[in-house]
């Protein structure tokens, strides 16, 4: 691994240079945990311990359940409330990965608008968002996949509303959704596959947070100032960086034992809070929700998928370019697709020149309204697709692209950023040096 | 900065909240609960009389068939005793399939399921109607005033004018708490129909409550163990977090021009 140098690993006793030559897994680990960090990381970089824990948390109890877990359309729904009642610690297995799922996503959409904010996304770290934006499509299709293996009604008809996206695609459509389903509506075999895949995917996850690691390991971290560290020599490095062992471990376990606390309270008190009640009514064909809603930390993107309505002038100007091939429906899952896509291409949408968003006086407005417009998004998909809430859900559309396509494109070369400082160890120092001249 | 990360974390819950969609003009009322709040618990006697009323009247349509008669002796639920939990099953007939026949129920039986299809099974009701979450469904009437289920059971048991009409042949009762304001359940309830064996008041507004207490316990019976562990594990969450803040400001002092 390359990366800032520091240290190595020596072997020093007969055995460790043995498993050395044979095997340099210790080394491996050394390095991993003894990377130099920027000693200047504020409380918005401990999410991604967090986001590991979850993951490792959720495959734990997720084993456990497959155990007492039946998937078939006649059992699925009491093989849970058995879990729930009869199975020990069955309760507390199945609240814990309920809830995990939404501290999951938490994590994930703080951590993401962290980088998002901070610029961690320029170059050279390009590669390392994309691996995180694939994380996030990973964790978005576990999450969807799980929702439905309970079987109640918002299992079944959000995995038919979900599963009908693709069947907008035109000409293919039909036959996609088809093939994903394994027949022509939801049923026992798409809850099979569906519990098949929900147990893949975390581990393809598994595989996709080892390279988004390595490949942050390997440009080091980003930090608040956007500096990057100096490594002219040992002495610099040493002054902008402590290794992440133990300085950041300690420091990132203390922040999780604050969120667990937090997410063990919400257990505790209220574990049904982010669920949908109608999830504790067995799936029924025949009767269909008064709203489908699907989990929160989908909304914002559902709510995107249902703004552009066939009376949106762009989707009927789409409409007629197209020939009619581009249809609303269709037109919403681009846009719900694209939504994520433009994100994706954030490294080389954002031109300006200075990584961190602290020293970009503009970029700050444009970014906190993104992220009302994220929350705003997140309530209009929760609510009916009526007016108010479709022109709501349009006017945070058009944020959401505008902010990517428009504003960070054209901000870059108008905006006067000011000067970031020197070093990682100037604002260090200037936080905590008692006689420093400020 | 800190404070900053809690105050997101609290508007994404707030936010999220919003995944309950509101369901139109309906009048819940807020009863209080043994079993509400933090370190609320089933009221023992309450579970009992709501048993009695669901075995008198609910039971005649409604079934519970996620609930096992054995689990009416577990602890933090009604607490019958060994003897009554098997004189209780007995009542019920239940399909054995290896005699291929109907027998007498065994405390390791579940409750009947429902007896005709317009009744609903009540298991779960409890958890499955709590859909009413104030204003913008951000969820306030939940998270600030503990309202769910057992408050929109207890509406509807308690919430008929005695108006009724009808429709396509079915027979529907004006009611306040329900969806849309018709429903095509017969008012369940009257005053005295149950004479509870402790003594207790039987009036329509008594046993609503006390019946919405059973169902609570019938859609959560881990709710006891739930509250105690969830402290306990709050408890030393708290504790380890606050080790861990010294632990840290430690290591770090020398850096931090401290020591």
């Amino acid at each position: 691994m390359s990366g800032i140098p520091h240290d190595k690993y020596e072997p020093k006793t007969g055995f460790e240079k043995w498993l050395h030559e044979r095997l340099p897994i210790v080394s491996l680990a050394y390095d991993t945990l003894m990377i130099p960090t920027p000693k200047n990381l504020n409380w918005w970089w401990i999410w991604g311990i967090v986001l590991a824990f979850c993951l490792v948390l959720q495959i734990i109890t997720g084993v456990i359940l497959a155990m007492h877990y039946t998937p078939n359309v006649d059992l699925a729904f009491s093989s849970v409330e058995h879990i729930m009642r009869d199975v020990n610690g069955g309760w507390a297995l199945r609240y814990v990965h309920m809830n995990g799922a939404s501290l999951f996503f938490m994590a994930v959409y703080i951590h993401i608008f962290r980088g998002l904010y901070y610029g961690s996304y320029k170059a050279p770290r390009e590669i390392t968002w994309i691996i995180g934006m694939l994380i996030y499509l990973a964790m978005m299709a576990t999450g969807f996949l799980g929702y439905v293996l309970p079987w109640g009604q918002m299992s079944f008809w959000g995995a038919t509303v979900i599963t009908g996206l693709f069947g907008a695609i035109p000409f293919v459509g039909e036959a996609i959704q088809t093939w994903l389903l394994g027949g022509p509506a939801v049923d026992n075999a798409t809850l099979n596959r569906f519990f098949s895949l929900h147990y893949l995917l975390p581990f393809v996850i598994v595989g996709l947070v080892a390279v988004h690691i390595w490949a942050f390991h390997t440009t080091g971290n980003n930090n608040p100032t956007g500096v990057e560290v100096r490594r002219g020599s040992k002495e610099e490095i040493e002054k902008d960086t402590l290794p992440f062992w133990p300085y950041f471990v300690i420091k990132d376990l203390f922040a999780l034992a604050v969120v667990l606390a937090i997410f063990v309270a919400v257990i505790w008190t209220m574990p049904n809070y982010f669920g949908h009640p109608d999830n504790y009514t067995i799936a029924n064909p025949l009767v269909t929700p008064a709203h489908i809603v699907p989990e929160w930390y989908y909304l914002p993107f559902y709510a995107i998928l249902r703004a552009f309505t066939a009376d949106v002038a762009i989707v009927q100007m789409v409409s007629w370019v197209t020939g009619g091939i581009v249809d609303a429906k269709f037109f919403g899952v681009i846009a719900m697709f694209g939504s994520i896509f433009v994100m994706a291409l954030v490294p080389w949408l954002d031109t300006s020149r200075t990584r961190s968003g602290t020293y970009r006086p503009m970029f700050k407005y444009f970014f906190w309204l993104l992220i009302i417009d994220f929350m705003v998004l997140m309530w209009a998909g929760a609510m009916p697709a009526e007016p108010p809430y479709s022109t709501i859900s349009l006017i945070g559309s058009a944020y959401w692209f505008g902010y990517f396509l428009v504003i960070l494109p054209v901000l870059g070369l108008v905006e006067k950023a000011k000067t970031p400082p020197a070093t990682i160890e100037e604002d260090f120092d200037a936080h905590y040096k008692p006689d420093a001249a400020e | 900065m800190f404070k900053k990360t809690i105050l997101s974390a609290l508007l994404a819950a707030g936010i999220a909240g919003a995944a309950y969609a509101e369901v139109g003009e309906q009048h819940i009322e807020d009863f209080d609960f043994s079993f509400e709040g933090p370190f609320g618990s089933f009221d023992q006697h309450q579970l009992q009389r709501g048993l009695q009323v669901y075995t008198e009247v609910c039971s005649a349509c409604h079934g519970l068939q996620y609930v096992s008669f054995r689990t009416l002796g577990d602890e933090g639920g009604p607490e019958l005793e060994a003897e009554q939990v098997k004189a209780y099953a007995a009542q019920f007939e239940v399909y054995d399939a290896v005699l291929d026949e109907d027998r007498a129920a065994k405390p390791a039986d579940m409750f009947p399921m429902s007896g005709f299809d317009g009744a609903p099974d009540l298991s779960l009701m409890a958890k499955a109607r709590a859909g009413f979450h104030g204003p913008y469904g951000l969820g306030i009437n939940q998270v600030i005033k503990g309202m769910g289920g057992p408050e929109y059971i207890a509406s509807i048991l308690s919430g008929y004018t005695g108006h009724e009409k009808e429709e396509a042949g079915t027979t529907f009762y004006e009611n306040t708490a329900f969806p849309g304001g018709w429903i095509a359940m017969a008012p369940p309830l009257e005053d005295d129909l149950v004479e509870f064996r402790d003594g207790h008041e039987a009036d329509i507004h008594h046993m609503a409550q006390d019946v919405s207490a059973f169902l609570m316990w019938a859609a959560e019976p881990k709710m006891t163990a739930r509250k105690e562990v969830g402290f306990l594990v709050f408890v030393f969450m708290v504790f380890l977090a606050s080790l861990l803040y010294l632990t840290n400001k430690r290591l770090w002092a020398p850096h931090k021009y401290k020591d």
